[in-house]
């Protein structure tokens, strides 16, 4: 086969079995409802205990953290995750695993060149794209705001 | 000329190989052949690294113990494995005290080390060692994503086998310490250097589609140069995986051969790969290092397989480089061994 690179790249995907994306996407979508569904539960039980809206929602996420965290800490998390796939990654259970999973792994070479410089690797991308992207917003609703609603809010 | 085999004038034989696994890999069809296994992959360290150090260590001292050398005899020792700056062969060998050359090529190192190793050996050295591993855990960290980080991987990805090989080779036949039980020897009559090659693939999850082009490369100049596939009871490749094993047969077909009959491939003979998570099969220089120490070699010197090519394969993947919007290219070196029978 002696092909140009192009037809042999396109020859190697064409032919490499492609992931069950039917298959991905349904049980992430069961899996993702369920954990937000889960999530809703936690908060009703919070509202319910006396809770305020606010610190309702608050607890909520820190518990599905919590979980999240303690799950990778016993190793379920990825045995999970590798069937539910961007049910658990999207919600922010896949938030705290990558924080997890990373700093679990980098425990070896201590707590500033291991843990403090790698537990980010991850989840970093996120946090700096996340952040910029609130930033960028919040520049634009200022100036949206200035321009269209003088002496408004 | 420099594309061509070169054909030992001296012989090398292969007087003892050992081979160390993870619990995978022990779980896995050839779980019975390795030497030594650890049921939690860390062989008593607190580290990965030194896991994979320390099976280093130990399938040597296995390889040693079999051929019956002292380590003060080995005039020295070819190894090497996936991280960085080698480290798993640096620290893992440093106690034998044997004049050491570490390696990369990437999962190629089993077939590297074999070759240096054999040329060494014909050139005036006694005895030499090869030795090669790649650990899961230490590689999967190096290379990828934290071994607890909840991922989904894709059908054409590749496991890292979590296993050492360690080869001992001499110069003289009566060297070599047989039994009953060993119908020939296994004897290193050529081998052939890769070239690296690259055809443009940039996918991490398809290091098999990266490494077979190499793979046919090599094979192709073996064949060429006047050796039929025919000839071969088995042509095993390192560790293509089930994409990589079936581009090359695609390949070599092409050029009007057919290895479809006696090719394996070690990522494929290590684990069984339906219904588990190894998905395409095994891969790491520990893969076809393991494989060729344990079930090959063993069937070698029973008599079972009298003429084997060895294809280790690599895919010399940098993360950082793929980044970089570049290709990962492949590599595949070649030994050809044959079964001289005992008297």
């Amino acid at each position: 086969m002696n092909t140009d690179n192009k037809t042999y790249k396109k020859y190697a995907a064409g032919r490499a079995k492609k992931s069950p994306i039917l298959k991905n996407c349904a049980s992430a979508f069961a899996s993702g409802g369920a954990i937000c569904a889960a999530g809703h539960g936690l908060r009703r039980l919070f509202i319910y205990a006396g809770l305020s809206d606010d610190n309702a929602g608050m607890l909520t996420s820190s518990a599905l953290i919590l979980i999240a965290v303690l799950l990778t800490g016993f190793g379920v998390f990825d045995t999970v995750a590798k069937h539910t796939g961007a049910g658990t990654l999207v919600p922010i259970t896949g938030f705290a695993n990558a924080v997890a999973s990373s700093a679990i792994d980098s425990r070896t070479e201590g707590l500033v060149p291991g843990i403090g410089a790698k537990i980010f690797t991850v989840a970093g991308p996120v946090l700096v794209w996340g952040i910029s992207a609130g930033a960028v917003w919040g520049i634009v609703y200022f100036l949206v705001g200035a321009v269209f609603m003088k002496g408004g809010t | 000329m420099s594309r061509l085999p070169i054909r030992l004038e001296k012989s090398v034989y292969i007087a003892a190989s050992a081979s160390a696994a993870g619990k995978n890999e022990k779980e896995g069809p050839l779980g019975d052949c390795f030497d030594l296994t650890s049921d939690d992959d860390r062989f008593g360290q607190d580290t990965w690294e030194k896991a994979e150090s320390e099976m280093q260590r130990l399938a040597l001292d296995a390889a040693l113990g079999k051929a019956g050398y002292g380590q003060d005899s080995l005039d020295a020792v070819f190894a090497g494995d996936l991280l960085n700056q080698c480290v798993a062969s640096n620290y893992g060998l440093m106690s034998f005290g044997i004049p050491f050359f570490g390696l990369y090529g990437a999962c190629s190192t089993a077939a590297e080390s074999l070759i240096l190793a054999s040329l060494l050996c014909g050139a005036g050295a006694k005895r030499c060692a090869a030795v090669t591993s790649s650990h899961f855990c230490s590689a999967e960290r190096q290379f990828r994503f934290p071994l607890e980080y909840g991922g989904q991987r894709t059908p054409t990805a590749q496991w890292t086998v979590t296993a050492a090989g360690a080869f001992v080779l001499t110069d003289d036949r009566e060297d070599v310490r047989t039994d009953a039980s060993v119908k020939a020897i296994p004897r290193i009559a050529a081998v052939m250097p890769g070239i690296v090659t690259d055809r443009g693939i940039d996918d991490l999850s398809n290091m098999g589609a990266a490494m077979a082009p190499a793979a046919a490369d090599t094979l192709t100049r073996y064949f060429s140069a006047g050796a039929d596939p025919g000839e071969f009871d088995l042509i095993v490749t390192g560790d293509l995986g089930r994409e990589g094993a079936e581009i090359l047969r695609d390949l070599i077909a092409s050029t009007g051969r057919d290895i479809r009959r006696n090719h394996v491939d070690c990522g494929l003979l290590i684990y069984d790969c339906d219904g588990t998570d190894r998905h395409a099969g095994g891969s790491g220089c520990g893969c076809s290092a393991a494989v060729m120490a344990s079930n090959i070699l063993s069937n070698v010197r029973a008599g079972v397989l009298k003429r084997v090519l060895f294809v280790g394969t690599g895919a010399l993947m940098s993360p950082l480089t793929v980044n970089q919007k570049g290709t990962i290219p492949g590599i595949a070196h070649l030994c050809d061994i044959t079964g001289e029978v005992t008297k």
